[in-house]
This record gives C-alpha cells, structure tokens and sequence, in this order.
C-alpha cells in the first residue's frame, strides 16, 4: 500500500481521471432502481468483454481463409489444449449475449426507459441489438462448414431479391460471383473489425448517456414523464431518495454478471463448442443446412410465408421493424411509464416471445421439409400392413418406392410435409385419392407421369385401406346409387 | 487582420484547410471506392461467365439425371472445395440436354434427385421440382436454375461461373417450360 499510493498520485498527477471515475462511480441513483431488474445491461457488457477476449484466443489459430478455415477449427477442437474449451466459451458467449440484450430490451421496453430524456439511448440501444445480430450471423460464417457454406447462399438469395440492385449486392456481399474465398476474408473483416470497432463506440455512446443522464427512475403508476418537469423531478428524487452507484447498486450487477459467466462457463464445459459440420465443400449435397439458435425463427418464418408474400416480407418487414423500434421514443416520448398501466406495451412483448418462441420451436422439428431417407429407412408399420390383399400390399411398396414416405406419415413417422395418411380413406374418396396422387395441389406434386395405372391403382387400394377398425371409408354417394348397394363391399377394393 | 468581408486571416485559413482537406478526401474516396466495388465492376467489364466442361457425353445416359461437379471458372488459390460446384445433369434425349444448378430457386439450398419419383427435393423449406425443373410444390416461386449448354467434341459444356440467385437468374436459361 505503501508505494502503490504515491504511484497512484504520480499517474493522477498526469491523467487527472481520478476525480472523474469517483464522481461517476459515487453519483447519486434513485434507491429502488438498486433493483435486480436493472442488472441486464451490464451482464451484456461482461459478456462481451468475455467474447473481446475469447475472439483474440481465437484468432491466434484461426486461419481466414476458405481453403484452411475449416481445418483450423479442427485443430482448435482437437489438437489446441483447451482450444475446444475457448470456441465453446466465444459460441455461447453469442448466444448469451443476443439472449441477454433482448431481455435488457424488454425490460427497459416494459420500465418506460426509452421515454424522455433518454430517447438517444434507447435509439443507440436498437443499434447495439442490430450489431449484435450482425456480429451473431458474422461469426456463424466463420464458423466455416456446411451450414455456413449453405446460409451465405440464403443470405445471397434474400439479398438478390432487392429490386434492381440485388444482383450487385449479391457480388458485394460474396466479394465475387461465388461463395468462396473472397466471401469468408470479407466476413472475417467484418466480424474482427467493422462490427466490433461499431459496437465498443455504440456502447460508450449509451454508457456515457446512462450516467450523463441517469438511470431510469424505478416506475411509478401514474407518475407521468412531462418534458417540462422531468429532469427537474428526476435530479430531486435522486437527492432526495437516492444512494451512490457504488457501492448502493453496483453490488446487484457484479453478483449478476458473476453468476452469468459462471453459467456461461459451465455451459461451454457441459455442451462443448458448436461444431463444425460437414466440411464447406458445395458438392457435398447430402446436407441439410440450418441456422444457429437465434436465426431459426427467421428460417421458419421463410418456410411458411407464401411465395408470393415473400419477397415484400422479407425487404420491407425488417425496415418496418427496425423504423418502429427507432420512432417509438418520438411517438411515446412522455406519459406512463409503468408496466402496469400500458397493457399494449405487456401484449407487445408477449407477443413477441411468444411468436419468436412458437417459431424457434418448428424450425427445431421443420415439419415443412420432406424427411429425405423416410422412404428407404422408415420401413411402413406393421399395422398397416396386416390383414391386406395383395394389391394393397403392392401399394405399400409403390408409396415406399415413390418416396411419398418422405413428406407424408404414417403412425407419425415419416414426413409432416404433407398430411399424416393414418386415416385418408376417412377423408377422401377413391375418385378423390385418384384425383389427388395423379393430378397434385394444395402443395403436392403430381404423380400422374412418374406412376404407370397399374402402380397407381395400387397405390390407391392401399391408401383406401389407410382407416381406423370400425370406421367405413368416405364414400361417394352417387356411385353407390349407380352401382347398387349389393355391390358396395366390391366397389371400394377395385378402382 | 480583418479581410473586407469581416472573415479574419485565421477563420480563412482554418476553412481553407477544412476545404483542403474535404478536396483530399474526395480524392482518397475514388480509389477505395472502386476497390470496394471491384467484385461488381469486375463482372461488368469480362463478365463470370466462361464455358466449362462438364464430362464426356457418355456419362450422362440417355433418360436419366445425373449428378456433375465442375471447377468455378474463376477462381483463387485460397478458394479450397468452395470453388467446386455440383449441377444435375438430365439427358432428355440423345443429345438433348437440361443442366439445373444445385441452388434451389427459393433461398439456395442443394436440390436432390429423386429418380423414382423423378423430382428434386430440397431439405430446407420443402420446395419441390419435377424431373424438367419446372416448379412442383412449396416456397419457390419459379422452376429450377437452368444453364446453357454445349456439345463440343464429344464433351457437355456449361455456361457457368456465377451462383444464381432469383434476383440474378439472366445469365440463366429463361422460361422453364411448364411440362416435359
């Protein structure tokens, strides 16, 4: 203690920060925004601060390039030490902090923090939100394997569909024609340098409005924000109602940010680094790419717009998404700010969740693609097969052979493409199924020239035979008035 | 010192170095901007597009579709298998040829050949195309890329070298006919 005193003095001397850091360490908060709500942001911070640090592990290995980057994780995994342990740390440090800034967003959302003065904040927040994603999807393609390899040619297509220039961004974008070295070189550019160095001056930015300004106060019902009034009520709350930063509050987000990184950590060591997959080789087909956690909703969203909805959806919904997350502080600047008089405010959020959640949750099981190998590994249940002719039974072959297998189910196994097929004949009738195998629609494709008659009426005699014990098969009744009731039993089991 | 126009010798000399300086900026702008556009720039002066072999005639037999790979005509050193590309090849006839890039037209997912049921399938949202390409269900909202191609001494060439995408389909075969 003794010397680190007079060398403390001798840098102050020259820094002359001392004064400063005290002032904002020691400034006045309201008491009960001392409150584990208001602990988010600064575990997003410590979080990043982890990620800053496990980036320059990273990057003593990495090797930017298209040719070598995938081996090089490979070595990072294998024959680093603990270099499986740095990529597990830096992949869920991404997970964690996009989860973290957007329950930050929510609550500060939710508290009224984006009211006046601190609509700059909450407007440079969104900012932080957008790099943050950038940063996510960056450094999911220089993870560079299959589902980076295939998710630059979604990013390529998406981009492609902007009227008259996509063509252009596409090439920016891939820094050529193809994906290929040029396009990892110019991601890792933007993942090491450009994002970062936008995110560290982003988040000084909100910092020093934080503290400028204050910490939003801990809302009160009908305690309304006028412009006129605020700062003016704000800075007597505080004085007269308040306790210093450190160490009144500050104790709330280190044990808060502790135990993130704690679970941060023990995450990493439990489910070890993300990959890679398959290695990026364009020729390798039998893959099926899928995006990392949290652009997964966004991958079912795509798969269940309509064609024609797409397009307009995927330019103009971000832009509408992001220009109302900028203009909300100018619409709603004063008024309410507690969660529990602004009830469309709850909705929103609830919303939100929910929908981001419903979508996570199918893209995990995408029911909307065809399980490829249904129809060569999924042998057709036993139950299906029993007490059946011989011709249904050749039906049974011909849905193996001709891979309807692959979108529809049977005893839920198989494809969600398409209909389960446990019990068609219910529903349609022999016409109709003919109809339906031979002619496709309502998102099926037509067989008619890929089956001979003979194959289809099988196919149909078994399908016919698809319904519950008990239950007698849809029948069209002006058939049965035209052949005759004597002959009904016949005239279902031949076409 | 007060110029007539009340602007002292120090403020003109300070908006006079501002000015320099914007002058130099723009300067520096038009080099770093034109490397920033260089990949576009590029393909408008030579273009991407080159014939490239695909294989002899022979391997591609009559009635079926068959998988290619073929080397990007551009390409650099550092590229590794990314500059590898996959296409089917469907020989519809003798000599009659269609060449579908592996990219579905929906977001650009690897297509697969069925040949039982004679469509391609694509793992990711479940677009569906029959064996001539034209669309047959789900997201996309078009048939199949399709290359143009050659017959040259016995070898199928394509005309190949850009990744196509539904905004960049018009170094791409137009008009899929709906039915074979």
């Amino acid at each position: 203690m003794r010397l680190i005193s007079p060398i403390g003095e001798w840098l102050d001397e020259r820094l002359q920060l001392a004064a400063t850091i005290r002032e904002t360490a020691e400034h006045s908060v309201p008491r009960k925004t001392a409150s584990w709500f208001y602990v988010f942001g600064s575990a997003a911070f410590a979080v990043f601060m982890l990620q800053i640090v496990t980036g320059i592990l990273l990057a003593l290995i990495y090797v930017p390039s298209a040719g070598e980057a995938w081996s090089s994780l490979q070595t990072l995994n294998h024959n680093v030490a603990l270099g499986w342990y740095i990529r597990a740390l830096h992949g869920w440090g991404s997970d964690f902090m996009v989860a973290i800034v957007l329950i930050h967003m929510a609550q500060v959302f939710l508290f009224g923090a984006y009211k006046y003065p601190r609509e700059l904040t909450w407007i440079v927040g969104v900012f932080l939100l957008l790099v943050t994603l950038g940063m996510a999807f960056t450094g999911q393609v220089l993870r560079f394997d299959q589902d980076a390899y295939w998710g630059l040619g979604i990013g390529a297509s998406i981009a492609s569909r902007v009227p008259v220039i996509g063509p252009l961004v596409v090439k920016l974008m891939l820094g050529g024609p193809i994906i290929a070295g040029a396009t990892l070189s110019r991601f890792f550019a933007l993942h090491v340098f450009v994002i970062p160095g936008l995110l560290i001056g982003f988040v000084a930015v909100h910092l020093l409005m934080v503290v400028k300004l204050g910490i939003n106060e801990w809302p009160m019902p009908g305690r309304l924000v006028r412009k006129a009034t605020y700062m003016k009520e704000y800075h007597e709350l505080t004085r007269q109602d308040g306790v210093p930063f450190v160490p009144g509050a500050i104790w709330k987000d280190l044990f808060f940010s502790a135990l993130i990184l704690l679970s941060l950590a023990l995450c990493a060591y439990h489910f070890g680094p993300f990959g890679p997959s398959g290695p990026p080789d364009p020729t390798i087909i039998q893959t099926a790419p899928r995006p990392d956690f949290f652009f997964l909703w966004l991958y079912a969203v795509l798969s269940y717009l309509p064609a024609s909805m797409e397009t307009p959806a995927l330019l103009i919904g971000p832009v509408i998404g992001i220009l109302a997350l900028l203009l909300l502080p100018f619409f709603s600047g004063e008024g309410e700010k507690s969660w529990r008089r602004r009830p469309v405010a709850v909705l929103t959020v609830l919303l939100a969740a929910v929908a981001l959640a419903t979508f996570t949750h199918l893209a995990q099981h995408t029911p909307w693609s065809p399980v490829m190998d249904a129809w060569s590994g999924i042998p057709i249940p036993e139950q299906f097969l029993e007490n059946r002719t011989a011709l249904e039974r050749q039906g049974s072959l011909v849905f193996q052979v001709k891979q309807c297998h692959n979108c529809h189910s049977l005893a839920n196994q198989g494809g969600k493409r398409g209909p389960a097929l446990d019990s068609v004949a219910l529903r349609l009738t022999q016409d109709q199924l003919i109809r339906q195998v031979i002619q496709g629609g309502g998102n099926m494709p037509a067989y008619g020239k890929n089956l001979s008659p003979a194959e289809t009426t099988a196919l149909v005699a078994f399908l016919e035979s698809l319904h519950p014990p008990g239950q007698p098969p849809a029948r069209d009744a002006s058939r049965t008035m035209a052949i005759g009731t004597e002959t009904r039993g016949a005239a279902s089991s031949s076409p | 010192m007060t110029l007539p126009t009340g602007l002292s010798r120090r403020e003109l000399l300070a908006k006079l170095g501002i000015f320099f300086n914007s002058v130099v900026a723009v300067i520096l702008a038009v080099p770093v901007v034109r490397y920033l556009l260089s990949p576009v720039a590029r393909g408008r002066k030579n273009g991407y597009e080159s014939w490239v072999p695909l294989g002899n005639l022979d391997q591609f037999p009559s009635g079926e579709t068959r998988l290619a790979t073929y080397r990007n005509p551009v390409v650099n050193s550092w590229d590794g298998d990314t500059a590898d590309i996959a296409c089917w090849v469907r020989n519809v006839t003798g000599e009659n040829f269609q060449v579908f890039a592996i990219n579905c037209a929906h977001l650009g997912c690897p297509v697969r050949w069925f040949p039982q049921s004679s469509l391609f399938m694509c793992p990711c949202h479940g677009g569906a195309y029959y064996q001539d390409g034209s669309r047959a269900s789900g997201p996309p909202e078009r048939g199949l890329f399709e290359y143009h191609y050659k017959i040259d001494g016995g070898k199928l060439f394509i005309k190949a070298g850009e990744m196509p995408t539904p905004g960049q389909a018009s170094n791409i075969v137009q008009g899929i006919r709906p039915c074979a």
